[in-house]
C-alpha cells in the first residue's frame, strides 16, 4: 500500500467503518510508515481537540433571551394562523 | 491505534411525540424542541457565518421557519437532522449577504487534491492542548478552522463536532456521501496541517512554538 493510497483511506479507518481485510493492510502500513502513523495519529488529536473544545457554547443569558423570543413568536404565529414564516 | 467514538448523542424516542404535539398546536412541545437542540444550532451557526450576531438570528430564523413548516415534516429523517438542514441554509445565505464579493457555496470545488496532501510530519506533543491557556488554545482553534473554507468547515463540524454521521450530514447538507467524505478528510487534513504549527513537539524551552499569533498556513 502506498502512502496516498492510505490517505484516501484514512477518514474510514478512523471512523471505524472500514472492512477487516483493508483494515489488516492499513495497519500493516502504519507499522513501517512512521511518517502516516504520525498523520493518522494527529488527525485523530484534531478531531478530538475541537470535538472537546467547547467553542461557541451559548451563553445562559442569551438562550433565555433567544428561546423568549422564539416562542413569543411561535405564539403570535399560531394566533394569526397557519401562514408561513 | 483506535478509532474516534462519536459523541453520545441525547435521547430521541419521545422525540416524534414532541414534534407531533407541536405540529398540533402545543407550543410547550416546540419549546422542549428549541431546549434540546438551541445549543447545538447556536455552534452550527457561528462555525458558518463566524459571526455572533448572524448566529443569533440563525437560531431564532430556524427555530421559526421550522415552527411554520412542521406540517412539511414527515418523519422520514430524525428531526434534528431536517432543523440542521434549515439552519445550514439559512447560515449560508447570511454569509453570502456579508460577503457578496465571493460565493459561497457548499459545492464549490478546491483546486487539487494537493492542498491536502501532508507537508508537516512532525509528531506532536503528548498532551498539545495543554501547552496553552484556555483563551490561547480557544483563538488557536477559532483561527484555523475560520481558515477553511465554507464547505470544509460545514462538512467538518456536523461530522465531527456535532456527531452527525455521514448519511445524516449528506441528507442535511444535500450532498452525495462521496462529497461529504471527500470534503470531510480534506476538511481533517488541513486542520491537523495547521494545527502542526502550534501542537508539534519541541525540544527544551517551554515547548511552545515561537509565534502563537498566526492564523496558520493560509
Amino acid at each position: 500500500m502506498k502512502c496516498s493510497e492510505f490517505l484516501q483511506e484514512l477518514t474510514d479507518y478512523l471512523d471505524g467503518v472500514i472492512d477487516a481485510r483493508t483494515q489488516a493492510e492499513l495497519e500493516d502500513h502504519l507499522a513501517w510508515c512512521h511518517n502516516c502513523y504520525v498523520v493518522c495519529d494527529t488527525t485523530k488529536k484534531t478531531i478530538e481537540i475541537y470535538r472537546d473544545s467547547q467553542l461557541y457554547e451559548l451563553p445562559g443569558d442569551l438562550r433565555t433571551r433567544l428561546r423568549t423570543a422564539i416562542i413569543s413568536k411561535c405564539h403570535a404565529q399560531k394566533k394569526a394562523g397557519p401562514e408561513k414564516v | 491505534m483506535s478509532t474516534i467514538q462519536p459523541k453520545v448523542s441525547e435521547p430521541v424516542s419521545d422525540e416524534m411525540s414532541l414534534v407531533q404535539a407541536a405540529k398540533g398546536g402545543d407550543v410547550g412541545a416546540f419549546e422542549e424542541l428549541v431546549k434540546r437542540y438551541d445549543r447545538n444550532v447556536f455552534r452550527i451557526a457561528q462555525h458558518i457565518t463566524q459571526n455572533r450576531e448572524d448566529a443569533e438570528d440563525v437560531v431564532q430564523d430556524a427555530f421559526l421557519k421550522a415552527y411554520g413548516n412542521l406540517k412539511q415534516f414527515q418523519g422520514q429523517s430524525k428531526f434534528y437532522t431536517w432543523l440542521v438542514r434549515i439552519a445550514v441554509n439559512e447560515a449560508l445565505m447570511k454569509l453570502r449577504r456579508r460577503r457578496p464579493e465571493r460565493m459561497v457555496s457548499l459545492d464549490e470545488e478546491v483546486k487539487t487534491e494537493e492542498d491536502s496532501l501532508p507537508r508537516e510530519v512532525a509528531d506532536w506533543s503528548p498532551n498539545p492542548e495543554q501547552q496553552y491557556n484556555q483563551a490561547e488554545l480557544r483563538e488557536i482553534l477559532t483561527r484555523t478552522i475560520q481558515g477553511l473554507p465554507a464547505s470544509f468547515r460545514t462538512v467538518f463540524v456536523l461530522r465531527d463536532v456535532e456527531g452527525l454521521s455521514t448519511e445524516e450530514t449528506a441528507e442535511a447538507l444535500d450532498l452525495s456521501i462521496p462529497a461529504v467524505k471527500s470534503r470531510l478528510l480534506r476538511a481533517r487534513l488541513q486542520l491537523r496541517e495547521r494545527l502542526s504549527r502550534f501542537f508539534q513537539r519541541r525540544e527544551g524551552g517551554n515547548g511552545k512554538p515561537k509565534n502563537t499569533s498566526g492564523d496558520g498556513n493560509q
